[in-house]
């Protein structure tokens, strides 16, 4: 049996290079020795990906994309369908999930100068990954037809309309209607299942062949490859299978025990998560009394209601995410990691934290 | 991998043991998803067992409902007709109908709570089309004299009689399904449920 298998292997290897490839990523993968808990994120990233992937293909067959019908299916989802309610709980979450793994990802590269030479591609990639996972949230939040989902979607449509000259009619172009409508609808659902989904999934895989590349950063900001033994293997470096495929496991269950945690018994949290007044159907006519977006986005928002001037406050809200793109090449400091910077650099980057 | 100094058994046994609670793990994450497939609460309320008017169903005449988007044709035979069914047994292939589907309480050649109402689904057991309700007896493209009325499928030519009871020589090789009903009153037949569930 196992000779078969090996033949099998064997056979399959001569025509698509797949031993080369486990070894590369993952069997002969050299990752250093000292990594610490923030480095659980990233793979904790694709576990949520995998989430979001599998429950979003799941709610397209019995979510209903158009103005008449989305709320009540939704309903549906969660009243009639067998399992509805976990399978859209656990995406409603994951979406949640996403953004807090994501953030504490990114926010690991800040603290240990990840995003520095040689691993500037990475950074960039991350941040296009961030920026698409953004615009997913964004137009998935609007499929459940709900009052946050309309009024959600309306002042981030209206943001464009401070685009000098052109402004309304990109608002026009973008909705697709004077107003938000089905036709808006439809095109998100698109967007949600379909476009961005396979955008994120190519950026995925660049990011993660560009770390394979030039390998992982750790908390000392000391580059492992520039000290190997005689086989050519970093001194400092252990195989990323088995040593940290195992080591990942642990991080994994931790990370299901919370998740599970939210799923079964505060999937809303609070308003959160699911916010109130979308358990209510759109209408075009009235604004809910308390209109804030999802956790998430909070930082941004604060950006747009803190500048006085709605052209200004499109441009500040526009550099904060783009600012963050040219990171490698604004921090100069030859020190990677914020163990051994200075003490401004501490400062600022524990002044960051309380802003999410 | 450096295998040196390894306790082997034990190592054994927390791959044994990780290795089960994965497996657990991916198990209890498929009911959901597996489970979704199955008819949802408003597939199954369209599904309900359903309530039919036989009042107005005179001797020799059949009227069709619709049960699960399928046809269920409910005939009422008239006494000679009844009383033919016995003699056709020779022509048939599962007289008694014993390989047919058809509930624990529906049995013998007449194959129905009274004897006089038939209930079957208008299906037939070969590809599932619908049979065409043929009672006229010595109908000539039928097979002429020898034909006592009965139940014939355009598509590939099976022929039952009017138990629903497939003749030999035809493609279809079970009689029509007799699908769970009972009768709430002389007039009320239900469709959908057994007598002794309801």
């Amino acid at each position: 049996m196992s000779n078969m298998l090996i033949g099998l292997r064997d056979w399959v290897d001569a025509r698509l290079p797949i031993v080369r490839a486990w070894n590369t990523h993952m069997g002969q993968y050299y990752a250093p020795k000292n990594f610490n808990f923030w480095y659980f994120f990233g793979v904790l990233s694709l576990v949520v990906l995998v989430n979001q992937l599998l429950t979003g293909i799941w709610l397209t067959m019995s979510y209903t994309a158009s103005a008449e019908e989305a709320f009540a299916s939704v309903e549906y989802i969660m009243r009639d369908v067998d399992f509805g309610w976990i399978i859209r709980y656990m995406h409603s979450t994951g979406a949640s999930a996403f953004f807090i793994v994501v953030y504490l990802h990114m926010y690991r590269a800040l603290l240990y100068g990840s995003y520095q030479k040689p691993r500037e591609l990475i950074w960039v990639f991350g941040m296009l990954i961030f920026v698409v996972l953004m615009a997913e949230a964004f137009v998935g939040y609007v499929l459940p037809w709900g009052q946050m989902s309309y009024w959600g979607a309306q002042v981030i449509i209206s943001l464009f309309g401070a685009i000098p000259v052109v402004g309304e009619d990109l608002v026009t172009w973008i909705r697709g209607d004077y107003l938000i409508s089905g036709a808006t609808l439809n095109r998100f659902f698109a967007l949600h299942v379909v476009a961005l989904p396979i955008v994120l999934l190519g950026l995925v895989v660049l990011h993660l062949l560009a770390l394979h590349e030039v390998g992982s950063n750790n908390p000392d900001g000391i580059d492992i490859k520039k000290n190997k033994d005689a086989n050519g293997v970093p001194v400092d470096g252990i195989a990323f299978h088995p040593y940290y495929s195992v080591h990942d496991l642990q991080a994994i269950g931790v990370f299901l025990f919370v998740f599970c945690a939210i799923i079964f018994f505060f999937p809303e949290m609070g308003g959160y998560f699911i916010e109130y007044p979308n358990f209510e159907h759109a209408n075009s006519l009235k604004t809910p009394e308390h209109i804030a977006p999802v956790w998430y986005f909070t930082p941004f928002y604060s950006v747009l209601r803190a500048v006085p001037d709605k052209f200004w406050g499109f441009i500040a809200f526009a550099a904060s995410v783009a600012i963050p793109f040219m990171l490698p090449w604004l921090d100069r400091s030859p020190v990677k990691s914020w163990r051994y910077r200075g003490n401004a650099t501490k400062i600022a980057l524990v002044v960051l934290q309380p802003h999410f | 991998m450096n295998n040196e100094g390894v306790n082997t058994t034990r190592r054994r046994f927390l791959t044994g043991a990780t290795s089960a609670v994965g497996v657990a793990g991916a198990v209890g994450i498929a009911v959901p998803f597996l489970g979704s497939w199955n008819p949802s609460a408003k597939a199954k309320a369209a599904g309900a067992p359903m309530k039919v008017d036989i009042s107005k169903l005179e001797p020799g005449r059949m009227m069709e409902a619709e049960w699960r988007g399928k046809p269920v044709y409910i005939l009422r035979r008239t006494e000679a007709q009844v009383n033919n069914l016995e003699g056709l047994n020779d022509q048939l292939k599962d007289p008694q109908s014993e390989i047919s589907k058809q509930p624990a309480y529906i049995s013998g050649v007449g194959r129905a709570l009274r004897p006089e109402y038939l209930v079957i689904e208008g299906l037939c057991t070969h590809l599932g089309c619908t049979p065409k309700f043929r009672p006229e007896v010595g109908a000539a493209d039928l097979g002429g004299d020898s034909w006592v009325g009965g139940f014939f499928c355009p598509c590939h030519g099976s022929k039952f009689d009017l138990s629903g009871r497939v003749y030999a020589g035809v493609p279809a090789s079970a009689n029509l399904v007799v699908p769970p009903h009972f009768y709430e009153n002389e007039n009320v037949l239900v469709i959908g449920v057994d007598t002794e569930a309801a």
